[in-house]
């Protein structure tokens, strides 16, 4: 099992206060996704369910018992850094057994879970060698391999693909999902990057500034923003704020997407002037200029021409706006 | 063109630091020419190499039949390696708190740790003595260790303090979520990594500590305890020098230096060029 309760949370560097009071529950086997900006305090809040800060108020409890002073190594958890992190001085299947060999497994089966564990992320030709004789990828892989021996209740990643370059990126992900839907595991992932959080999660955690935005499934945050930070957060590119009174709409900004937009040359709601145009093959992107409501991004699918500096029209689709006060929050539709 | 340029620059760059190597080895190669020839022969021409009639190991054959040579040459290599052993040991377990773990007064901590830099320890040498003569240390290789220890510690705080600072602290945490204790962390994974700089902080403490007259003067003057620096000084007298002893008692001296010397420089490069590259 492994169902994670945080019960406001709170943490504090001194005089500073990182997380305020924070609630949170983790069902057995879900992907959880902690997303936000960087500085929000995402990688201290895993850090304190890992137990590898300390927790200044509050509670964390994994499958019910309370693990607030349980030191890190009998939390049950396993953790995979940005960084790798892995044991300079030993080679794969050693820095894979480290943490069995610590807790005293017979050697068999310590053996039998690292073969099993190498087979799964394809690293048995590499058992041998030292993580500086490996690739990027391969360390990386090595690193989720030392935490699926394991076998722990919570598997916890820190910003895992972030230093990996962009294909690989894309691969390492794909690896991660599949090892999800094998175990069966409770995953919390932290990531500043929302594609990940999108195609990865089964629930996204948004943070800012040591407080919970919103939690939802990745779909419900897309479709449903409780606020103007979420809204801009989840969603790639970022959705547009255009000034609402001046549409004659209520509240002060009205969130339109990029994709909920149309474009023409002839006429439409909201004039403006293009000042860049990106075309992707699959989609066109046009940034427009409009007054007063700034730069506006249209998302086209398929190719489309427009040049810079002419003149054209867009139109936000209505039913797919959404209203937000000036707190920042969405308006009651 | 531009290859001469780089010839003529390398070259010049060579020739400064040949001479530069001149200059600091001709004392010691003065040293080293001069215990291998006859008395006569070092006054007569003190720059010459030694010939055939001047050659003389008179002053080795001295060294060897007049002094315990060997037990002070063992008092040395006790003392120094010792020094060094618990030296490296504290000053990497005391850098290894100050830079992990957060309390409150670390940084105070730090400084008090470092103030020894400033301060020579030689001025508190009549308190030092009172401490050995009342814990009956006086006369015994533990006193000049326990000094030594002492003396090297806050250089060694200093520099490993920084060098512990930047091992990942990942790698720290994996290893504590795999269950590793704070001191397997530290022996198995921060000291290695902070190897070159092990090597730095060992060449810097064992220099003075093999070349001291002082505290074995002080501490440790008798015979069984004698250090090769102080065991050399019986050649030198109020009013005759045994000059070929001294000179062939320093020659011997510096070989064991160059040794450890040796097995740490290649280690000492990269400590050195480490923090310049990154």
């Amino acid at each position: 099992m492994g169902n994670l309760t945080l019960h406001g949370i709170c943490k504090s560097f001194g005089a500073v206060d990182v997380i305020h009071d924070v609630d949170l529950e983790v069902r057995h086997g879900e992907f959880c996704v902690f997303v936000g900006p960087s500085g929000c305090g995402k990688s201290t809040l895993l850090r304190m369910i890992a137990g590898l800060e300390d927790i200044t108020a509050g509670e964390v409890r994994i499958d019910g018992a309370l693990v607030n002073t349980v030191p890190p190594s009998k939390r049950e958890i396993a953790m995979v850094f940005q960084s790798y992190a892995l044991y300079p001085h030993l080679n794969v299947r050693d820095n894979m057994a480290l943490g069995l060999k610590q807790a005293r497994f017979p050697r068999a089966e310590i053996d039998a879970a690292v073969r099993r564990a190498a087979k799964m992320l394809d690293l048995d030709p590499y058992l041998s060698r030292r993580p500086a004789e490996l690739s990027g990828g391969q360390r990386q892989r090595v690193a989720i391999g030392r935490a699926i021996v394991r076998k722990p209740k919570l598997f916890l990643f820190d910003e895992p693909l972030s230093n990996l370059d962009a294909a690989l990126r894309v691969q390492t992900r794909i690896e991660i999902a599949n090892l999800h839907r094998e175990l069966g595991a409770t995953i919390i992932y932290v990531t500043h990057d929302q594609v990940e959080a999108m195609t990865l999660a089964d629930r996204i955690v948004v943070l800012r500034d040591g407080r919970i935005e919103q939690v939802g499934a990745p779909m419900e945050l897309y479709r449903n923003p409780a606020n103007e930070f979420v809204a801009g957060f989840i969603g790639s590119p970022r959705m547009n704020f255009l000034d609402a009174p001046a549409l004659g709409q209520p509240g002060k900004s009205l969130g339109i997407r990029p994709e909920h937009l149309s474009f023409s040359r002839d006429g439409g709601q909201i004039e403006g002037r293009v000042s860049h145009v990106e075309q992707l093959g699959g989609e066109t992107l046009i940034y427009l200029h409009a007054d007063p409501h700034g730069l506006v991004t249209v998302r086209l699918f398929g190719e489309h021409a427009a040049e810079v500096d002419e003149r054209a029209f867009i139109t936000p689709d209505m039913a797919r706006a959404f209203h937000f006060g000036a707190d920042g929050q969405r308006l009651a539709a | 063109m531009s290859a001469r340029v780089s010839i003529l620059r390398s070259s010049a760059a060579h020739a400064i630091l040949i001479a530069y190597t001149v200059i600091a080895l001709y004392p010691v190669l003065l040293i080293v020419i001069n215990s291998m020839k006859s008395r006569r022969a070092i006054f007569n021409e003190p720059l010459a190499f030694p010939t055939p009639e001047t050659f003389d190991l008179v002053g080795f054959h001295t060294v060897f039949e007049q002094s315990d040579f060997f037990l002070y040459f063992q008092n040395s290599l006790i003392v120094t390696l010792a020094s060094l052993f618990f030296v490296l040991l504290f000053g990497a377990m005391a850098a290894f708190a100050l830079a992990e773990y957060r309390f409150r007064g670390n940084l105070l901590m730090g400084l008090y740790l470092a103030l020894g830099i400033m301060i020579p320890i030689r001025l508190g040498t009549v308190a030092i003595l009172e401490i050995m003569v009342a814990a009956n240390l006086v006369n015994t290789l533990t006193a000049l260790v326990l000094v030594y220890t002492a003396q090297g510690l806050p250089l060694a705080v200093f520099i490993l303090t920084e060098f512990m600072r930047q091992v990942s602290d990942d790698l720290k945490n994996a290893a504590r979520i795999d269950g590793l204790s704070e001191y397997r962390i530290f022996f198995t994974i921060s000291l290695p990594l902070v190897r070159p700089a092990l090597a730095t902080v060992a060449v810097f403490t064992m220099i003075p500590i093999w070349n001291d007259l002082w505290f074995p003067l002080i501490l440790a003057p008798s015979d069984a305890t004698k250090t090769l620096t102080l065991g050399s000084q019986v050649f030198l007298g109020q009013y005759v020098t045994n000059w070929n002893a001294v000179l062939a008692a320093l020659s011997l001296a510096i070989l064991p230096v160059v040794v450890l010397y040796l097995i740490f420089s290649r280690q000492l490069i990269r400590g050195i060029t480490r923090g310049a590259v990154k």
